[in-house]
C-alpha cells in the first residue's frame, strides 16, 4: 500500500508533536557512525571486485578544437596497459542535479582546457595513471576561444525569464535621499569535496551494476542511461556513503561513463577514481560573478529602489546560470526595482549547481551592500534590515510561508553582543590589531522535490526505513531512522534506515536542502499508513493511537505491536508529491549570521575571532546534525570571504590551483568559536513543518566578515576572497586618508 | 618488489610495483580500506596513519620506503564494538558530518596527543620548551593538516579535547 500525499497547502495539524517516542528533534547520533569513525564505511573508491581494472582520464590540453589523432600505440606497449578508451559516448563534464538529461557527449570535441577525452584502462592503478601522462594527443585547435566572462569578446546572452522589472526603477533612484551604486566580484569556486569523484563499474548479464559518488541516484540513472543509450532499468547504482558533494556530484561526472563503457568493452569491473586535479577540473564549479547593485532610501532607511545586475558564465549551450538574484526578489521591501541577468558565454569548465546557487552568492554581495548603505545612512545595520521586511512577497503578492527574519536578526543581536559593536571603523585595537564586529541577513529558498520510501514492521518489533536517498554527510540515516522511530514508537535502536541502492523507492536525493524535508516526509507517510493499520486492529482512529517503546496504547488499553500485527509483517510506502503549495506562498528559511574580526594594522591578515548564526529551519529533525549542517554553511562562508578562488589562467581559461594546496578550503586553525542557534518555528507550508538547513550558512555569513572587516579598519574590499593584498592595500590607503 | 609491512599488529608480505605508495598498498593491496585518499599529494590529510607511532601522510610516501615498518591504521585502533576513546568522542559531538576526512583526523588525532604530550612546542605555543597544553588554539594549529571539507572543525576540536580530557582524568 502507498500513502501518497500532494503538496498543495498548509498544514496546521503538526502530527509529528503529537507522537509519544520523543527521538524525533533530539540530537541523537548518527547510526553509521560507529562505521565511519573506525574506518568501516566503505565508499565508492574502497569498493574492489573480482578481476578488477583501473581506468586513468586524460585530459585536453587545449582550451577548444578538435582532438584528430590519440596516439595509442605507445601507450598500448607499456606493461599492464589494456586499452584507451575513446568512445563518442563519453562526456565532457558533469552532469546538473534533478535532470535525467546527461551532460555533453562527444569528448573528443573540446570545449575547455582540462577536459576529459579519453580513458586508459590498465591492470593496475599505477600503470593506468603512468600511461594516462604519457598518452600524446593531436588537435586541430580552434583559435581565437573567449575564456574570461568579461572580455569584450564574449558572447553575452540575457535569458528573458530571469530579467524583471517593477515600478520606475531609475526615477526612484534619482529621487532617493541616500544611493549605492556599487561593483561586487565573487570568485569562481569550486565544490572540493574531500572524496574524490569516483565510479566502479561491472556488467552482470546485460545490466549495469555502478557504485558511484553520486547524490541524487534516482535521476543519476536516468543520465547514465541516455549517455549510455540503454534503459533506466538496466541499471543500478549504489552510494550507500558519499563522502561530501556540495552540488558536485548531483549530476554523473565523466568518470562515471567512462569507467561502465570500459567495463562493457574489458568485459571486467573498471574502477575509475578521479585524481584531485580532475576532481576539480573535470566536473563542475560554481560560477564567478560580477554583479552591480543599487539602493535607494529615504532619510529614514526605508528602500525605495533595489536594483541588482549580475553577469555569470557557462559553457555555450548551457542552461543553468548561477541563481545569483534568486532571493533579492522577496528579502527586502522596495516598491522599485529591477533584476538584470547575463551570461556570458566562456570556455571554462562547466558551471554548475554548488552549495546554494544563487544566494551564496547573491545574498552575500546584496548584504555588503546593504552594510554600506546602513553606513551610509549613520544607521544601526541590524536595524536597517529591520526596516525593509516586507510583509508579502513583493512583486507577486503571495504571503510567506512564515517569516523569522526579524526575529534571527534581533535573537542574533541580543546574543552576540551586537550592542558592544563600534559604530565607526577604526575604534578598537587590540596591539597590531584592528578589532571590528559585522553582521548580515541569511535567506535561501526552500522547496520539496518528488520523493519516495518503504517502511517495514517486522514481528520482533523492528522497523526498516528504505530508500535510494544518499547521506552526503547530512544525516539522512540518522533523520530517517528517528522519523520512523517518533512515528511508529519505537526506541532508535529497533529502526534500521538503508540508503543509496536504485533497487529502492526512489527518493529526493541530497541536494537544493530539500533532502531531509522531502524524503522525510515520504518516510513519514509511509508510517502514517502503518499506523492507520495498527489502528484498525486496534479498533480506534489513528490520530487517537499512541504508540509507544514497541507498544499500542489507547483507552488504558497497552497492547505489544506483534499482537496487533495479527503474526504478519507489514510494510507500506510513502510517496511525497510536490503540489501547488509552492506556488500559493513564497517560502524560505531565514537566519543571521554576526562576525567579530582582527585585521592586522600592518599584513592586512584577517582573523575571524568569533561567529554566531541564527536559523530558522521550521522544525528541526536532528540537532546534533542540524547544527553540524549550519556549522558547515557558516565555514564555507569564511572561505568565500577570505581564501577560495579557482583561479583560471587568462590565456586559456585553465584552472591554475586545481589542487587542495592552492585552492585553500578553511582549515582548522581558520574557524574560530561558533555558536549555533534555532528558532523554535512550525512552518505550516512543510510537510513535516521542517524545511532544509544545509545551504542556509552559506547565505550571507561571508558577508558578516566582510563588513566586520570594514567596522575593524574601514577598508571595504568588494571582490571575493578577501585575500590580503586586497586588505592591505586598502589599509595603506586609509593611511593616507587619515594624513 | 617485495615488501614487508606490519599493519595493525598484523604481518603483510607484498610483491608491489615500486611506484605504490603505501597508502595504495594500504588500501589495495592490504585491503585495509579506513585509510582514504582525497589527494595524493600530502595536501589534505586525509590518509594520515602512524608509522612506528608518528603520523604521516602515507600518500606521500612510497611502499618501498617502509620495509619492516609497523604501520598503525583507523582498524587499528577501534572497532564499532570497541571504540578508542578518540573514535568514541568523535562520534558523541558529531566530529565529522560526510565521514571521509575522519580516519585521518582521528589518527592524526591519535599521534598528535602524544606529540603534545612530549612537549613538542608548535607554532602557536607560548614557549619552545613547554609544557604543551591541549588548548583549542593548540589543537586547530596541530590539526590544520587535516582537512575537512564538511568543516567539523568546531567538533573536531572539541572531540579532541573531550578525549584529552578525559585520558588526564584516568591518569
Ligand atoms: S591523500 Fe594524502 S594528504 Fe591527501
Ligand atoms: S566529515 Fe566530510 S570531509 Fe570531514
Amino acid at each position: 500500500m502507498t500513502r501518497e500525499m500532494t503538496h498543495d497547502g498548509p498544514d496546521a495539524d503538526h502530527r509529528l508533536d503529537g507522537m509519544a517516542q520523543g527521538v524525533l528533534g533530539r540530537g541523537e547520533p548518527r547510526p553509521e557512525g560507529a562505521l565511519k569513525v573506525t574506518g568501516r564505511a566503505v565508499y565508492t573508491g574502497d569498493q574492489q571486485a573480482p578481476g578488477m581494472v583501473h581506468g586513468a582520464l586524460v585530459r585536453a590540453t587545449i582550451t577548444r578544437g578538435r582532438v584528430t589523432t590519440l596516439n595509442s600505440a605507445t601507450v598500448l606497449e607499456m606493461p599492464g596497459v589494456l586499452a584507451v578508451i575513446d568512445d563518442p559516448r563519453l562526456v565532457r563534464f558533469s552532469g546538473q542535479g534533478a535532470t535525467t538529461k546527461p551532460p555533453k557527449a562527444d569528448a573528443a570535441g573540446v570545449v575547455y582546457h582540462g577536459q576529459p577525452i579519453a580513458l586508459v584502462v590498465a591492470e593496475t592503478l599505477e600503470q593506468a595513471r603512468h600511461a594516462a601522462l604519457r598518452l600524446t594527443v593531436d588537435y586541430a585547435e580552434e583559435p581565437g576561444a573567449v575564456t574570461g566572462p568579461e572580455d569584450p569578446a564574449a558572447e553575452v546572452e540575457l535569458p528573458q525569464k530571469k530579467q524583471s522589472e517593477t515600478g520606475a526603477p531609475d526615477a526612484a533612484l534619482e529621487a532617493a535621499d541616500t544611493v549605492i551604486d556599487r561593483i561586487y566580484r565573487t570568485a569562481s569556486m569550486s565544490s572540493a569535496p574531500m572524496e574524490p569523484h569516483a565510479s566502479l563499474a561491472e556488467w552482470q548479464g546485460g545490466k549495469l551494476v555502478l557504485h558511484s559518488t553520486l547524490q541524487m541516484l534516482a535521476s543519476a540513472q536516468g543520465q547514465v542511461a541516455a549517455a549510455l543509450g540503454i534503459e533506466p532499468e538496466d541499471i543500478r547504482i549504489l552510494a550507500p556513503h558519499v563522502g561530501g558533494g556540495f552540488g558536485s556530484k548531483l549530476g554523473i561526472s565523466p568518470e562515471t561513463v567512462a569507467a561502465a563503457i570500459a567495463a562493457q568493452q574489458m568485459r571486467r569491473p573498471v574502477s575509475v577514481v578521479c585524481t584531485r586535479p580532475q576532481s576539480m577540473e573535470t566536473t563542475s564549479r560554481r560560477s564567478e560573478t560580477l554583479q552591480r547593485i543599487q539602493m535607494g532610501a529615504d532619510d529614514e532607511g526605508r528602500l525605495t529602489m533595489i536594483g541588482h545586475e549580475a553577469l555569470v558564465s557557462n559553457l555555450p549551450g548551457q542552461k543553468f546560470s548561477e541563481p545569483v538574484q534568486q532571493a533579492t526578489h522577496f528579502t527586502y521591501e522596495a516598491a522599485h526595482r529591477r533584476v538584470v541577468h547575463r551570461v556570458a558565454r566562456v570556455h571554462r569548465l562547466v558551471a554548475a549547481s554548488v552549495r546554494a546557487p544563487g544566494e551564496a552568492v547573491g545574498a552575500t554581495a546584496f548584504e555588503c551592500a546593504m552594510d554600506e548603505l546602513a553606513d551610509k545612512l549613520g544607521l544601526c545595520p541590524v536595524a536597517l534590515r529591520l526596516r525593509n521586511i516586507p510583509k508579502v512577497e513583493p512583486g507577486t503578492g503571495r504571503p510567506f510561508s512564515s517569516h523569522k527574519l526579524a526575529e534571527a536578526l534581533t535573537e542574533g543581536a541580543r546574543r552576540f553582543g551586537w550592542e558592544h559593536r563600534h559604530a565607526s571603523p577604526r575604534a578598537r585595537r587590540e596591539g597590531e590589531w584592528w578589532i571590528g564586529m559585522g553582521m548580515s541577513s541569511l535567506v535561501r529558498v526552500n522547496t520539496v522535490m518528488e520523493a519516495k520510501a518503504r517502511v517495514s514492521l517486522s514481528l520482533d518489533g523492528t522497523a526498516l526505513v528504505e530508500t535510494d536517498m544518499t547521506d552526503i554527510g547530512t544525516g539522512s540515516y540518522a533523520i530517517l531512522s528517528q522519523i520512523a522511530a517518533e512515528m511508529l514508537g519505537l526506541p532508535m535502536g529497533s529502526v534500521e534506515t538503508v540508503l543509496g541502492d536504485t533497487d529502492l523507492p526512489a527518493s529526493s536525493g541530497s541536494g537544493g536542502s530539500f533532502g531531509a524535508a522531502s524524503t522525510g516526509s515520504a518516510v513519514y507517510l509511509a508510517c502514517l499508513e502503518l499506523r492507520s493499520r495498527l489502528a484498525e486492529a486496534m479498533g480506534c482512529p489513528e490520530p487517537e493511537l499512541t504508540l509507544k517503546d514497541g507498544h499500542a496504547i489507547h483507552d488504558n488499553r497497552k497492547v505489544p505491536l506483534s499482537t496487533l500485527m495479527g503474526g504478519a509483517a507489514m510494510q507500506a510506502e510513502g510517496h511525497l508529491i510536490p503540489g501547488e503549495a509552492e506556488d500559493k506562498a513564497r517560502q524560505a528559511t531565514w537566519g543571521a549570521a554576526f562576525a567579530e574580526v582582527g585585521v592586522n594594522a600592518i599584513t592586512g591578515e584577517i582573523r575571524v575571532r568569533r561567529m554566531l548564526g541564527t536559523f530558522a529551519i521550521g522544525r528541526v529533525l536532528n540537532a546534533q546534525t542540524a547544527r553540524s549542517q549550519a556549522l558547515g554553511g557558516m565555514i564555507w562562508g569564511i572561505g568565500m570571504a577570505l581564501t577560495e578562488e579557482l583561479v583560471h589562467d587568462a590565456r586559456d581559461g585553465h584552472i591554475v590551483n586545481r589542487d587542495l594546496a592552492e585552492y585553500h578550503v578553511p582549515v582548522n586553525a581558520d574557524v574560530p568559536a561558533l555558536e549555533v542557534h534555532f528558532l523554535e518555528e512550525r512552518d505550516d507550508w512543510a510537510p513535516m513543518q521542517a524545511k532544509g538547513i544545509g545551504e542556509l550558512g552559506i547565505c550571507g555569513a561571508g558577508a558578516a566578515i566582510v563588513n566586520a572587516v570594514h567596522n575593524a579598519c574601514g577598508v571595504r574590499v568588494r571582490s571575493l576572497p578577501m585575500t590580503v593584498d586586497k586588505v592591505l592595500a586598502g589599509l595603506v590607503e586609509a593611511e593616507a586618508d587619515q594624513g | 618488489m617485495h615488501v614487508t609491512l606490519t599493519i595493525n599488529d598484523t604481518k603483510h608480505s607484498l610483491d608491489l610495483d615500486p611506484r605504490t605508495t603505501l597508502l595504495d598498498a594500504i588500501r589495495s593491496h592490504a585491503g585495509l580500506t579506513g585509510t582514504k585518499k582525497g589527494c595524493d599529494h600530502g595536501q589534505c590529510g586525509a590518509c594520515t596513519v602512524m608509522v612506528n607511532g608518528r603520523r604521516i601522510n602515507s600518500c606521500l610516501s612510497l611502499a618501498v620506503m617502509h620495509d619492516g615498518d609497523a604501520v598503525t591504521t583507523i582498524e587499528g585502533l577501534g572497532t564499532p564494538e570497541a571504540l578508542s576513546p578518540l573514535q568514541a568522542a568523535f562520534l558523541e559531538t558529531d566530529g565529522f558530518q560526510c565521514g571521509y576526512c575522519t580516519p585521518g583526523q582521528i589518527c592524526s588525532a591519535t599521534a598528535m596527543l602524544e606529540e603534545i604530550r612530549a612537549g613538542w612546542p608548535s607554532h602557536v605555543s607560548e614557549t619552545l620548551d613547554g609544557p604543551a597544553l591541549p588548548t583549542e588554539a593548540e589543537i586547530a594549529e596541530r590539526m590544520s593538516g587535516n582537512l575537512c571539507r564538511c568543516s567539523a572543525y568546531p567538533n573536531i576540536v572539541a572531540a579532541i579535547r573531550l578525549a584529552a580530557a578525559e585520558r588526564e582524568d584516568a591518569a
